[in-house]
């Protein structure tokens, strides 16, 4: 088959026809010149669904639970698209794309649509284009889109960029964890979830998270602390219930216009922040300008604050005139 | 941002070794490649379905079973009425250089049977796909 013109793109993704939206998902993941002018056709098909982030660290069960909270919901009529993301290599840039395999379950339903992102040297466990794919989905029809990530222990804030509900899943082995992870991974949460609750420690875990949870309150709303087993499907019909109890609570008192105002500061941050890093700071003038800079600090004996200003002040002008987005 | 290559590693049918499909992914891996594996025991349904969420560039069965006469052309019927008819089937195992020639006249790419190195296969993946990416 030929490729997809822009408006058969269009028509497919709105259609929910799977090719056009794998198509589709390509081009904005690997920021294709006609995704943008795509996502811009779509704009009026994408905002519907909720966006349900999965995050934890490695071996919490993410994408077992994932599995089958996808399960319960589509048995439920909902239609859901899944972004599983895993690292790439950092040394040779490839990536095992793992989460697939725990999905196949989900995916014998039709309605469901499981993409694999490799991360592709983004911190914060997600491809940088991991929100658009979801706007894609969005867009297909599907009502909720999981994200699931990698469980890294920093910069959780990418998570949170782009989910409306940002899941952190445990198991009763993290409870050290707990502890060193205040920061970051415990902050996002709008919700905690013990997986493997049938674990020894799984009460002190989720007595530790209710405790935790009285800090992280938003809009009068507390995370709440649900324990799972998600090979057995247990608290997994709760784990559904709690998702589709927060969408509702979302959509009353702008609370949802205020998350997605919050998601898209942070995309237009993230996409000038890496424009300034990959098409100036890497522009050759610079780079030259930044090994004059060394070489003076180097042969003189003055503070490395003034040779970085000395450098700032010899290529601010050149920013004026770059295009970074 | 570059476009990698993309390779969907499948196991079809009741072949339940998974060692050297798991030894390419990696080798695939370690030269930059995306992977994504479906685990075992999958039928041609399921791994198509997977190759079209996923785009691949490459589906690649790695059968030692001996149903590679039945499997790899209900695959290749399937992609081609999927939409993926210009995608490459590829893959290996135990398939006897006769066999593979037959494949290769419906239209499925090179195959990699016992002694095949991974340099080769790496190679491979990294010429064909740009060249199919290229015609299209």
């Amino acid at each position: 088959m030929a490729r997809h013109t822009l408006s058969e793109l269009v028509e497919g993704v709105r259609n929910g026809e799977r090719l056009a939206i794998a198509r589709a998902l390509t081009q904005v993941e690997n920021g294709e010149p006609g995704s943008w002018a795509l996502l811009k056709q779509l704009r009026p098909d994408i905002g519907g669904a909720l966006r349900v982030g999965l995050t934890g660290p490695p071996g919490a069960g993410k994408s077992t639970l994932a599995d089958a909270l996808v399960r319960e919901l589509s048995r439920r009529g909902h239609k859901l698209g899944v972004v599983a993301v895993d690292p790439s290599s950092p040394f040779s840039g490839g990536a095992l794309l793992g989460d697939r395999v725990r999905l196949l379950k989900a995916t014998e339903n039709p309605d469901v649509f499981v993409r694999s992102m490799a991360s592709r040297g983004c911190l914060g466990g997600l491809a940088r284009t991991t929100a658009e794919a979801a706007d894609i989905l969005d867009a297909a029809g599907k009502d909720i889109v999981v994200i699931e990530t990698v469980g890294v222990g920093q910069s959780e804030l990418a998570v949170a960029s782009a989910c409306d509900l940002t899941v952190v899943i445990l198991v009763p082995e993290s409870g050290g964890m707990v502890q060193a992870m205040k920061a970051g991974l415990m902050e996002i949460a709008d919700l905690f979830v013990v997986n493997k609750s049938d674990r020894p420690g799984s009460d002190e875990m989720k007595f530790q998270l209710i405790d935790a949870s009285r800090y992280l309150i938003w809009e009068g709303r507390r995370p709440s602390v649900l324990m799972t087993s998600a090979i057995s499907d247990l608290g997994v019909p709760e784990l559904a219930d709690e998702v589709l109890g927060y969408r509702e609570w979302l959509q009353e008192g702008g609370r949802k216009e205020k998350k997605r105002r919050d998601q898209t500061k942070v995309r237009i941050r993230e996409l000038v922040r890496s424009g300034l890093e990959e098409r100036f700071l890497e522009s050759p003038e610079v780079q030259e300008a930044l090994d004059n800079a060394a070489e003076e600090f180097r042969a003189e004996d003055g503070s490395l604050v003034e040779s970085a200003r000395k450098f700032w002040n010899s290529v601010r002008s050149d920013l004026s005139r770059s295009d970074i987005v | 941002m570059a476009r990698r290559l993309k390779i969907l590693l499948a196991k079809a049918g009741l072949d339940g070794h998974d060692r050297g499909v798991k030894v390419v992914a990696r080798a695939l891996r370690d030269a930059g490649m995306e992977i994504v594996y479906t685990g075992l025991h999958q039928t041609p349904e399921q791994i198509v379905n997977a190759a079209v969420q996923e785009d691949v560039d490459a589906v690649c069965l790695s059968i030692l079973s001996g149903a590679h006469m039945t499997l790899f052309p209900l695959v290749k019927e399937l992609m081609n009425e999927a939409g993926m008819e210009d995608v490459l089937l590829s893959g290996g195992g135990i398939i006897p250089d006769d066999d593979m020639e037959e494949l290769s006249g419906l239209g499925v790419g090179r195959l990699f049977g016992p002694g095949s190195s991974l340099r080769s296969i790496v190679a491979y993946f990294q010429e064909e796909i740009p060249r199919r990416r290229s015609a299209r």
